[in-house]
């Protein structure tokens, strides 16, 4: 009732302030303005250093260190790419490999787990399940040191540390992608579906593996994007567990490379900055490819 | 029947229960564990070490650690600082997005996340050669203003990390609220503007309220990470060495701790103490901010 009559007054009472403020138009169109304003100064702050990388990677030695940086000045790109792919033996090709290969095989194997246990926890009542998912949540406030440095000292007990497994094991295991996963479920699996499933004899695991994971593409897609970016982007597992330069990811080697010029005195500054503009590539290809499901995923962190 | 579904049911986080113990439950007791503990050189460190049980020592000793303490203070009066900053600017740009039509706020989403897609130790890469005075440009520019700033310089390192985590992070928190803000019925702003409010005070006494719970959100968020930053002062120290020191937060002196000094004893028992000061602090946190909120 009361919504029939606000529809039906709106209209007229707009038309009447319309007629009694004395501008409206033009200073809607002010603020406007300043809202674009501030966001184009918003974004020209998030854009420049990008935009200065990408710069400073086309440039050598002594444009970089001499030409205005927001600027091109020469163009030697291709020098600098093929310097850091075969600086050192071409081991930023091997640190790629082991990002993608820790990233790719870390978050699909720690999907499909968060997956499982997130279906398991919303899905079905047992005895324990509020304790695991306190544990779920509890997790979120452990910080790095207090995991990383004992599981360092497990890993070499074990004799894993300085190999990929110390680096894809602990992937396989990450509370917040159980969140999301129970989160998915509770939105896009219904309790009637497994019933029917049920009823005409299908078994637990079939239900799971042909209907649980073929509705949740989306809800494990966002999952394994927010993992695997979160396994690109990690830096104090990989510096605690691997030693050896062959096993290191992208993030540590470039690390590394920046300490370098301390240490010997060669000058590595454009070999960095080539590479630095390199490791983000596959972020940003990720990301655009995959913009709908992370930026669900980003406020569903909100949630949390 | 129902019986045998709940296990069927508890079967699906088996795996999940058995890497959290050995992730997460192992290494925890384990941490505990070597705290209680420490390693002493027999003579003149030729015998060998031995591991003596200390019960709360390396407790106390981190406590009265003035190093491990001021990495604390000086973590958390910088939290004090870059915090509401940083939440203070990106609730601005979610309340400038809100007010734009849904198409041009899009564009501006997607170029506002952009740093936020970027690893932190490449954001770091990025933005000490910025600061740098040798190819950034930034020293030129302070130079063209009349400013004469050394980024590098001890009193800088603060500001400089602090702007590098802003411009990380304003985009992430930004998405946040500004998805909460989506959430706000229009008809409230409608009823308010044929009240005469104008869209300022709309901003202040509709919108802002209603987006406390994601503020308190990122500000939780913000506060566990801060406590335990790492990466872009380990970056800072790899090129400054003499600004930032290797006790510099608390997670670069556990770290040292542990595989400069070979002290790991002492090392578990700092991040068991790191661990129970961010849960106080986010408690606390907590509390306060939702008890405003009544």
């Amino acid at each position: 009732m009361t919504l029939t009559e606000q529809t039906t007054e709106r209209p007229e009472v707009r038309s009447v302030r319309r007629l009694t403020r004395p501008d409206p138009a033009s200073r809607g169109r002010g603020g406007q303005r300043f809202l674009l304003v501030g966001l184009v100064l918003a974004s020209s702050y998030s854009l420049f250093p990008v935009w200065w990388l990408v710069v400073a990677a086309t440039k050598d030695r002594t444009a970089l260190y001499q030409s205005n940086g927001l600027w091109f000045s020469g163009w030697h790109l291709w020098e600098n790419l093929q310097q850091v792919f075969t600086y050192q033996d071409g081991i930023f090709l091997r640190w790629t490999a082991n990002s993608f290969l820790y990233a790719g095989v870390g978050s699909l194997g720690g999907t499909l787990i968060a997956l499982a246990t997130g279906y398991g926890l919303a899905r079905f009542d047992f005895p324990g399940r509020n304790a695991i998912f306190a544990c779920v949540v509890g997790s979120f406030l452990i910080p790095i040191a207090l995991l990383t440095l004992p599981l360092y000292l497990l890993f070499s007990a074990i004799g894993m540390v300085d190999t990929p497994w110390a680096m894809l094991i602990p992937c396989l295991i990450n509370p917040f992608s159980v969140y999301l996963a129970k989160v998915y479920t509770e939105a896009t699996i219904p309790y009637e579906l497994l019933e029917a499933a049920r009823i005409d004899g299908a078994g637990e695991l079939r239900i799971f593996f042909s209907i649980v994971l073929r509705m949740m593409t989306t809800g494990g897609a966002t999952v394994f994007l927010l993992a695997f970016v979160n396994t690109w982007n990690a830096f104090f597992l990989p510096l605690t567990v691997l030693r050896g330069k062959e096993n290191w990811t992208l993030n540590l080697g470039l690390y590394n490379w920046t300490g370098t010029r301390l240490e010997s005195g060669i000058d590595l500054t454009g070999l960095v900055l080539t590479g630095a503009l390199l490791s983000i590539v596959p972020m940003a290809i990720m990301m655009v490819a995959m913009r709908r499901y992370w930026r669900t995923g980003v406020t569903l962190g909100a949630l949390k | 029947m129902i019986r045998s579904m709940r296990w069927k049911g508890a079967a699906f986080t088996v795996p999940f229960q058995l890497g959290f113990v050995f992730l997460y439950l192992l290494p925890i007791g384990y941490a505990v564990y070597e705290s209680l503990f420490t390693e002493k050189q027999s003579g003149l460190g030729l015998g060998g070490a031995t591991t003596e049980f200390v019960g709360l020592d390396n407790y106390t000793q981190g406590l009265t650690d003035s190093a491990f303490m001021s990495s604390i203070l000086r973590v958390v009066l910088f939290a004090c600082v870059q915090i509401p900053m940083m939440l203070l600017i990106s609730l601005l740009l979610a309340l400038f997005l809100d007010a734009l039509t849904s198409r041009v706020a899009s564009r501006f989403r997607i170029v506002l996340l952009v740093p936020y897609m970027i690893p932190g130790v490449v954001a770091a890469i990025v933005w000490v050669n910025l600061y740098s005075p040798d190819v950034g440009p930034l020293t030129a520019i302070g130079k063209s203003l009349g400013l004469d700033w050394n980024f590098f310089a001890p009193s800088m390192v603060w500001p400089a990390i602090g702007n590098l985590l802003t411009w990380h992070g304003i985009g992430y928190n930004m998405v946040i609220i500004y998805s909460a803000l989506q959430g706000v019925p229009r008809e409230l702003f409608e009823a308010a503007r044929l009240d005469g409010a104008s869209e300022l005070r709309i901003a202040r006494s509709i919108k802002i309220p209603f987006v406390r719970g994601a503020l308190v959100l990122t500000g939780l968020l913000s506060i566990i990470q801060m406590l335990q930053i790492f990466n872009e002062p380990a970056l800072f120290r790899n090129i400054t060495p003499q600004t930032v020191s290797d006790s510099f937060t608390p997670i670069m002196i556990i770290y040292n701790q542990a595989f400069n000094a070979g002290n790991y004893n002492y090392a578990a028992a700092l991040s068991v103490l790191l661990a129970l000061i961010l849960g106080v602090a986010s408690f606390l946190f907590y509390r306060l901010t939702s008890k405003e909120a009544d």
